[in-house]
């Protein structure tokens, strides 16, 4: 197959946009400290995909202040509620966010803050049932300006 | 120095049916200082951020957060709370430097 110098260019840039596009978040970055803070919440339970929803924008302009909120699909009974919902982040300085603890007291399984990024990353929201297992949402989110954490 | 107490907003709402779920939300002027900011000097600032935050209904423990330094300055919780009875929230906040404060908000269900 022969190809024009227009065929080669038209061909490179496509590469090149496929590169720059390739989203960094398709990389799980699971750092030993997260792996240690995931570790301690689930007790060891294996984390499933589902039951969460962590609502937070794909794209912040501001990562000294992201509004988060994660809701839980969960009746909140004393025979079936969830216990704790965690928020962890992949590429700040410390993994953890914010663990909240519910009950059925809660009525509902939904809490709100506000929080920093560091950098462009995927952010986990997990909860875990009165039965002990674990439920997790991950959610890509692109930070334009980020939180001066480390002083930059 | 004597340190400025915690200033906090405990809002619930104004009434409840028995049975609804409120929204809780709790607003409190603290800088959250993450422990990992170099100052000009370029010495680490310590760290001072709000570490536990406890809601009990009428003495019951109905909801608690552990909070880390990626919580925003002056930080924002909303949380849900099932009207039982009319009563009083009392909201514990715990934080470094030997912080440690306590907001009340009455509950009416009718």
């Amino acid at each position: 197959m022969t190809r024009t110098r227009r065929g080669w260019l038209a061909a490179g840039s496509a590469g090149v946009a496929v590169v720059l596009l390739q989203p960094w978040a398709a990389r799980a970055e699971i750092s030993p400290a997260l792996q240690a803070a995931i570790d301690h919440f689930t007790s060891g339970a294996p984390v499933q995909t589902g039951r969460v929803t962590l609502a937070v924008d794909a794209v912040v302009e501001n990562g000294n202040t992201v509004p988060v909120s994660v809701s839980v699909q969960s009746p909140m009974t004393a025979e079936q509620h969830v216990r704790s919902i965690a928020i962890f982040t992949e590429l700040n300085p410390q993994p953890e966010v914010a663990v909240f603890h519910l009950g059925p007291a809660s009525g509902r399984a939904q809490v709100s803050t506000r929080m920093r990024m560091a950098k462009s990353q995927n952010v986990i929201a997990m909860a875990k049932m009165n039965d002990g297992s674990v439920w997790q949402h991950r959610v890509a989110v692109s930070v334009a300006l980020a939180a001066c954490l480390e002083g930059e | 120095m004597k340190m400025a107490a915690l200033r906090t907003l405990l809002r619930v709402p104004a009434s409840a049916r028995p049975g609804e779920v409120m929204e809780v939300r709790l607003l409190m002027q603290h800088p959250m200082e993450t422990g990992f900011r170099p100052d000009a000097g370029g010495r680490t600032v310590p760290r001072n951020i709000l570490r536990r935050i406890e809601a009990r209904f009428e003495g019951e423990l109905v909801f608690a957060a552990d909070l880390f330094p990626a919580i925003t300055a002056n930080p924002y919780i909303a949380f849900p709370l099932r009207a039982t009875r009319s009563g009083t929230l009392t909201v514990t906040i715990e934080g470094d430097n030997g912080l440690a404060e306590r907001e009340t908000a009455v509950i009416t269900v009718a």
